[in-house]
């Protein structure tokens, strides 16, 4: 059967029915235009979120422990015997050779790694004390594994070398400390060391906690307040693809044998959150699509129904059931293939409207903008499952009408 | 043993000649009552032929045309068209036979309402798909022209008058030039005018060759045919012939098996 004549058929079909093909197509424009502007902010503010996940910490950190507890000697004497309160032994914190190590991962990896001191201390300002995670860094190298040096907001991250005691805040925990660069402040390390340290910098990651919580200075410095001298306790890796930083920090993990932390496994919880949330967006954009699609079911509806007579015709004359079912589909899918297109341009339109939003954010007090995300991704699958939908909502009505017998049909009208 | 061979040929001639044949037709509906709409009709009609098929409302004429023009399936018995048995044949493929051989006018014409008049002639054609769209489009024009229509080609159906409409009707049934025709009380909602050409048209296909099997209630009507079957119960109840019309072939007695069962 030419599809030409099934095409040319629907098409007449269709145009007879102006109104009711507009209102099927504005539903599949609406249906598909919603959905893309969804995907586009979901994506968007997920990317966003995950971009300044990424650029605040290292992509992956290798630490100065193991994954499981190292046996312990009272284990490997007395294995059979039940021991209870031996305290474990812990061999000196730190990492051991770091430098061969960094050598060592330099030849293979791809990105860059620089070494680091973490320890905790308390950071004290006219009687205000907060407790913070202090980590050492060499200026020189902390460019290439970190975006602090773009996110100073006040002074730069050289001017860490410009003291040995100097130190860079957060500007949460400045304002907070009502601390600014040039003032003094004092800082107390887990061993009691007190010690008088300058600002010199305030840095703004866009994560509060960090920015609240995250505080830098030289590693020697930080290897004072810790206590031990010398010792480098953390080594942290940045990648060209951070995508890939889990199947790395399995490799690294392998090749030094210390417990290597990808971005993704310090953020386990947050990312099966945003599984669960995009189940929740697909399904939701997926009942959009299928209700938008309920306007084309009614409208192949009404036509098989007042049809009836010209598909008892079309098959006494020879036309076969199912390409007589064929126009009914046919016509759907020029109805949605018409509100794909419509809906295509809607979804541009509401993705460029809505990018321009800005939030006010009482917390941080800075209007953000809605972050949009364009992908031709979107466009292809709104339009897809949109398509599928519609010619899925004809083919139900249309098998119905063309599986009437035309006899009866034909007695009925004479 | 030349007898027998001779006998066999006669035969087969006689069977080359019968364009359409009823075997034993049966058509029941099965339900909470059962009704038989068509009650063991044997019948055959010859090349050329014009058979009127009469009877009183509800005898089951209808019904016996919708089954001789493969529009519906007996429930017993079998429909043969030029030769080729169809009981046995699936859906598609009696569709194919209703595409190609057989063409179809109903009371009510039946006419796609957005197609123009030349459209909804080149319909069947553009189904069967065998030729090109000037070919269609040529023969399509030529079909119009013949029965009067050219000036209505392109108008749509809300556009013509009864009998026209019934007329560009016909034309779609002989667009794929089948070997038969049945129409189904073709002039029951015609004026006496449009009567009148209508049948004078159906008279002259017959006249050119093609069998041609007509429902009506005029009496006046069948008895131009060159034969009239007159149904009752769903059963043949007399087989006449009718008078000569111009060069139709000469109305050979009835090859109607079963009317004598029926008259009995």
């Amino acid at each position: 059967m030419s599809t030409k004549l099934l095409f040319d058929i629907a098409w007449t079909h269709v145009t007879a029915r102006v109104r009711q093909t507009l209102v099927g197509m504005a539903g599949v424009a609406m249906g598909v235009g919603f959905t893309i502007m969804m995907a586009g902010l979901m994506e968007g503010s997920q990317i966003d979120f995950l971009r300044q996940l990424v650029d605040t910490m290292p992509h992956i950190t290798i630490q100065d422990e193991r994954r499981a507890v190292p046996t312990q000697p009272a284990d490997q004497e007395y294995g059979a015997v039940q021991m209870s309160n031996v305290t474990n032994l812990n061999n000196r914190p730190g990492i051991r050779y770091p430098e061969s190590v960094m050598a060592s991962l330099r030849s293979w990896l791809p990105g860059d790694v620089a070494p680091s001191v973490r320890t905790t201390a308390i950071i004290d300002h006219g009687g205000g004390r907060i407790g913070v995670t202090l980590t050492g860094i060499d200026p020189r190298l902390e460019t290439r594994v970190s975006k602090l040096a773009t996110q100073m907001r006040e002074g730069v991250i050289s001017d860490l070398s410009r003291a040995p005691n100097a130190i860079i805040i957060g500007e949460a925990l400045a304002q907070k400390l009502a601390v600014k660069p040039g003032n003094s402040v004092t800082l107390i390390g887990g061993k009691g060391t007190e010690v008088t340290s300058s600002v010199v910098g305030v840095y703004r990651s866009g994560l509060k906690r960090i920015d609240e919580g995250q505080i830098y200075a030289l590693t020697g410095f930080a290897q004072i307040m810790m206590g031990q001298s010398g010792v480098i306790n953390e080594l942290r890796l940045r990648l060209n693809n951070p995508l890939v930083a889990q199947q790395v920090a399995t490799q690294v993990e392998a090749q030094t044998g210390y417990k290597s932390v990808s971005w993704q496994e310090a953020n386990a919880d947050l990312l099966s959150t945003f599984a669960v949330r995009d189940f929740i967006v697909l399904t939701v954009m997926g009942a959009m699509l299928l209700t938008s699609s309920f306007a084309t079911y009614n409208i192949i509806s009404t036509i098989t129904h007042e049809k009836r007579q010209d598909i008892a015709i079309m098959k006494s004359l020879g036309m076969r059931e199912y390409a007589v079912r064929r126009i009914f589909i046919i016509e759907s899918a020029i109805i949605g293939f018409v509100g794909i297109l419509f809906g295509w341009l809607i979804g541009y339109l509401l993705c460029y409207g809505w990018s321009h939003i800005t939030i006010y954010n009482p917390l941080t007090g800075a209007n953000v903008p809605l972050q949009i995300y364009y992908s031709p991704t979107h466009y292809i699958v709104a339009g897809g499952i949109s398509l599928i939908c519609c010619t899925g909502a004809a083919f139900f009505p249309a098998r119905k009408a063309t599986r009437v017998h035309p006899v009866e049909i034909i007695r009925g009208a004479s | 043993m030349s007898e027998i061979t001779s006998m066999s040929e006669v035969a087969s001639e006689v069977a080359s000649e019968v364009a359409l044949q009823a075997v034993g037709l049966v058509r029941r509906i099965e339900g909470a009552i059962s009704h038989t709409l068509v009650n063991g009709i044997d019948l055959s009609v010859r090349k050329g032929e014009f058979v009127a098929i009469t009877g009183p409302s509800g005898s089951g004429k209808s019904s016996l045309l919708y089954l001789l023009g493969l529009l519906d399936a007996p429930t017993e018995g079998d429909v043969v068209i030029c030769g080729q048995p169809t009981s046995k044949l699936s859906e598609s493929d009696r569709a194919d036979i209703r595409l190609t051989r057989c063409g179809f006018v109903f009371q009510f014409h039946f006419l796609l309402p957005e197609f123009t008049s030349l459209q909804n002639v080149t319909l069947p054609m553009r189904a069967a798909g065998k030729m090109t769209d000037k070919e269609m489009n040529e023969r399509g024009l030529e079909l119009l022209t013949s029965l009067g229509l050219k000036e209505h080609a392109h108008k749509r159906p809300n556009q013509l008058s009864g009998g026209q409409r019934q007329r560009v009707a016909i034309a779609r049934a002989l667009s794929n030039q089948p070997e038969i025709i049945v129409a189904d009380e073709p002039t029951g909602a015609l004026d006496t005018t449009s009567t009148e050409q209508v049948f004078s048209i159906l008279r002259d296909i017959a006249d050119s060759g093609r069998t041609v099997v007509v429902v009506t209630h005029d009496p006046a009507l069948a008895a131009r045919a060159d034969r009239r079957v007159h149904i009752v119960d769903g059963k043949i109840h007399d087989s006449i012939p009718g008078a000569i019309q111009g060069s139709s072939p000469a109305p050979e007695p009835a090859v109607a098996v079963g009317a004598s069962a029926a008259e009995s």
